[in-house]
Formats: C-alpha cells, sequence, structure tokens
C-alpha cells in the first residue's frame, strides 16, 4: 500500500491544512473490530490511517516461568513487535531496543486498568503485532491491547485508549502520521482513561513552551475521548452483530415455516 | 453506570460515589444493587465448586489437575482413597491415569494457595464414559437454568445423564452417541444464544424436531430394504 512517499514542501498549507487533507484538530479515520482471533482469550484489530495493528490476550493463566509470579497480583507480560513487513524498509524480526521499550511502556499504561490484584500468582499475556506502520503505533497500539483485555473477559477499571498530539511547522496537530513525526517539531503521545479521568502514559520528545504543552496536553485528551468512543462502539458491536444474525436465523426459519 | 445510593455488585465497582462496569456484560438490577452479568469470562475457582478435570500429572502423593483455571489443582491420594496411603503399596496410576477426566469437588483454595480436590463424595469420581464439552463458565447458569428446568429439560428429551462442573466443562453420558450428539447440539445453542429470553421453549423445540427427522429418516432407511 505504501508506495515511495515523496516528502511534500509543506506539511501544512496556510489553510491550516495538512498535506493529506486533514484539518488541524482532525484525526485519521479509525476502524477497530474486537473478537477477531479464535484461538486467543481476547483479541482486537485497528486500522487508524495507514497503521493496521492486531492485538491477542492470553489468560489469567498459569505463569512460566514460575519466579516472575508476583504474590499478590497478576503479572501483565506484554510484547509489542512490528512484522518485518510493517515499515518501508525490512525490518529485522528480532526485538529492538524500541520495541523493548514499547513493550514496557504500553504495560506500564495497561496496568493501572486492570485488577490484576484479583488474580495473584498468574500471568497475563498480551501481544501486540504491528502489520503496518505509519507512526503513533504506540497509542494505536494501547487503544487495541485495551479492547483485547476487556474482550478476554478480564475485569478493568476502565478501558484505556490513547492518542498523539504535538507540533509540525510551528502549528499545534492532534494525531501525528509517520512523516508528521520524523518533521521537525514535538510529539506527545497521551493514554488516558476517560472514566477516571486519569493519564496513564505522557511522553513528549521535541520542544514545546510551557502553554503550548498544556494545549497539546489538552488536544491530546480530547483526542483520547474521540478514539474511547469508538472503542466503546466496536466493543458493543461485537454483540449486537450476534444478536443480529441469531434476529435473521430466526426470521428465516420462521418463514420457512410459512 | 450509575451512581449514588447503589450498592456494586458482580463485576462492578464503585469509585467516588460512582458505578463502573469492570467486564462486557448485561447490566442489570435489584432493589438496590446493580450488576453486570458477563458475557465472557475465566473460571475462578471458588470453595465448594463441583469441576470437571483432567489429570496432568500423576506425582507422588497425589495428582495434578487441569480444571481450567489459572491456577493447578491438587488431589491429594489421601483425598481419593478413603483411608491412610501407603506410599509402596497404592498404585496412583491405577486410580487416575494423566488424561483420565474426573468430576471432583474443590474443598480449599485462597488467594495464597493453589486449589485442592476431594473425589469422596456422592457423584464424584472418574468419568468412564460419555463425552466432554466445554462452553464459557459465565454461561453455566443459563444451561442449569431456573431451578435446573434446563438441565433436568435436555435430560428429559435426550435421556442423557448430565454433570456440569462450575469451571464450564460439561460430561454427557447417554446411551448412544447420537443422545449425546443431540444433548451436546441442545448446550452449543443455549451458549450461542444466552443472552436471549425464552430459551429454554426454543432448545425443546430444537430438541423435539432433531428427534423427529431422526425417525423418520430410520423409515426411509428401511423401506428400500424390504422391497
Amino acid at each position: 500500500m505504501k508506495t515511495s512517499q515523496k516528502k511534500p514542501e509543506k506539511l501544512i498549507d496556510e489553510k491550516d491544512i495538512r498535506y493529506d487533507g486533514r484539518k488541524l484538530n482532525e484525526m485519521r479515520p479509525v476502524k477497530i473490530e474486537v473478537g477477531v482471533l479464535a484461538n486467543a482469550d481476547g483479541s482486537a484489530y485497528i486500522e487508524q490511517g495507514k497503521n493496521r495493528i492486531l492485538a491477542a490476550v492470553y489468560g489469567p493463566r498459569e505463569i512460566h516461568p514460575k519466579h516472575q509470579a508476583l504474590p499478590d497480583r497478576a503479572a501483565l507480560r506484554c510484547r509489542y513487535h512490528m512484522a518485518p513487513f510493517s515499515v518501508q524498509e525490512r525490518k529485522s524480526p528480532a526485538p529492538s531496543r524500541r520495541e523493548h521499550e514499547l513493550s514496557k511502556v504500553i504495560r506500564e499504561a495497561l496496568e493501572p486498568s486492570i485488577f490484576t490484584e484479583y488474580y495473584p500468582r498468574t500471568a497475563i499475556d498480551l501481544f501486540i503485532e504491528v502489520l503496518q506502520a505509519d507512526g503513533g503505533t504506540r497509542c494505536a497500539g494501547i487503544t487495541v491491547a485495551s479492547l483485547a483485555l476487556a474482550d478476554a473477559g478480564i475485569p478493568m477499571r476502565d478501558l484505556v485508549c490513547a492518542c498523539a498530539a504535538g507540533k509540525v511547522e510551528d502549528r499545534l496537530i492532534l494525531d501525528l502520521d509517520d512523516l508528521e513525526d520524523k518533521s521537525e517539531g514535538a510529539d506527545v503521545p497521551i493514554a488516558y482513561m476517560p472514566n477516571m479521568d486519569v493519564v496513564t502514559l505522557l511522553q513528549m520528545d521535541g520542544m514545546l513552551t510551557n502553554e503550548e504543552f498544556e494545549q497539546v496536553l489538552n488536544m491530546g485528551i480530547e483526542g483520547c475521548r474521540q478514539i474511547s468512543q469508538l472503542q466503546r462502539d466496536a466493543l458493543k458491536a461485537k454483540y449486537t452483530a450476534a444478536k443480529e444474525a441469531e434476529a435473521e436465523k430466526e426470521d428465516e426459519a420462521e418463514e420457512a415455516k410459512k | 453506570m450509575a451512581e449514588d445510593e447503589y450498592i456494586s455488585g458482580e463485576n462492578t465497582y464503585k469509585e467516588n460515589e460512582k458505578i463502573f462496569a469492570t467486564r462486557v456484560g448485561l447490566f442489570d438490577h435489584d432493589q438496590k444493587r446493580v450488576y453486570v452479568v458477563a458475557l465472557k469470562s475465566f473460571y475462578v475457582p471458588m470453595v465448594g465448586d463441583t469441576v470437571i478435570g483432567k489429570v496432568l500429572e500423576v506425582t507422588f502423593g497425589g495428582w495434578l489437575v487441569d480444571i481450567r483455571a489459572p491456577y493447578p489443582a491438587m488431589l491429594r491420594a489421601s483425598d481419593a482413597l478413603e483411608r491412610p496411603v501407603r506410599p509402596q503399596r497404592d498404585d496412583l496410576p491405577s486410580l487416575f491415569d494423566v488424561g483420565d477426566m474426573m468430576i471432583a469437588k474443590i474443598v480449599a483454595c485462597d488467594r495464597t494457595r493453589d486449589p485442592l480436590l476431594t473425589v469422596l463424595e456422592r457423584g464424584l469420581g472418574k468419568v468412564t464414559r460419555g463425552q466432554t464439552i466445554e462452553i464459557t463458565p459465565t454461561k453455566i447458569p443459563r444451561v442449569i437454568g431456573k431451578k435446573g428446568s434446563m438441565v433436568s429439560m435436555i435430560k428429559n428429551e435426550t435421556g442423557c445423564q448430565i454433570t456440569i462442573g462450575q469451571n464450564g466443562r460439561i460430561v454427557v453420558i447417554g446411551k448412544t452417541p447420537d443422545d449425546e450428539r443431540s444433548a451436546i447440539m441442545a448446550i452449543r445453542m443455549i451458549e450461542r444464544e444466552a443472552h436471549t429470553s425464552g430459551l429454554t421453549d426454543r432448545v425443546t423445540e430444537m430438541l423435539r424436531k432433531e428427534k423427529g427427522e431422526k425417525s423418520t429418516k430410520e423409515v426411509v432407511e428401511n423401506v428400500p430394504k424390504e422391497t
């Protein structure tokens, strides 16, 4: 899908329209599906712009190796991994430094949302597989991972949603893609639990003034709220779809009777 | 989900006077207690539960049993023998071998200890015949029905003996494999449509139809032989 991208001269034009046609505070189109894998206890899939990410959850289950067990709560083990074909230049499938760090960061962003203390000495395994990457994968990764956890039936305080905001060409924008991310400016990924009003992940690279930072943060949280709504819809859709299929079946049966 | 005066029930929690759901499920309330019936979950062992387990390993003084929980369950030889164990003489694999299914009861289990089982009660013990199927543990109450109405209906309709484990495993023992098959079909149907109402009637109807079809089929099959 990704052909050799030429860098446009300007990422944002005079009318505040970004190079891909979005407004400054507009997110990329998002599509979410829950329960896509039959063999995982819980799973979810997201498309956010050109990002395509799959998440799978197993557990709570027996922990191996045993020494990793925590006496007072479940251990959340998270693997963020990018497929070799997910980026322009083939990525080595071995976990890189960056993936190790993101795994840790994502784990810590999700852990506060889970009632890990209900299941001591067990493991909850979470796998995030990036099939196609286009900037902001950690945020999209957190969003799907949270849904996969909910799909697995693991008790949670809230769904965690995540979104980035930042600065490009001296303007503040929401949901940066790869090109915007790589340009000069700043990038602030935020993970957020909307019901509890708690931020569980806040990172920044680049430079922002205090005022700019505040604006970016609020913008990011606003983005998270939008994502959160989509999350909830996706979760409901899984069951309403099942119900509709049943209703259809019943209708057919009734027609057959006639 | 709800505010203030309510008491938080199953699958919910309370924070700052507000109640939130912790699982995806169906919301319900009785008077002051609000709760969520989860659509999907996993089994968490509780003392007193009847479970259906599979032997993973025969150890020195007992068996290690898989009960579909995050914790491995232990059945000690003394909880299966009803007399003191003589490690040299007693042949544990002859009682339960690896892969055997058993109906057992959880006698002890808490946050710090793995569940302990017993088979020394009526109705417990090794499963020697029949088929086992697995469903989500949250749907077990639906399979049992109000005061056992659903299981007893399936038992009557199919003539099968059905044992339900709280861990989501069900043993079906019938006179013929066909009986077992239709009982399993009924259980699968309940699992699929657990969140709809009027289910018992629909399952009955399905089973009757199934039976009817079979008897007509037999007749058809018999006709050419005679001619």
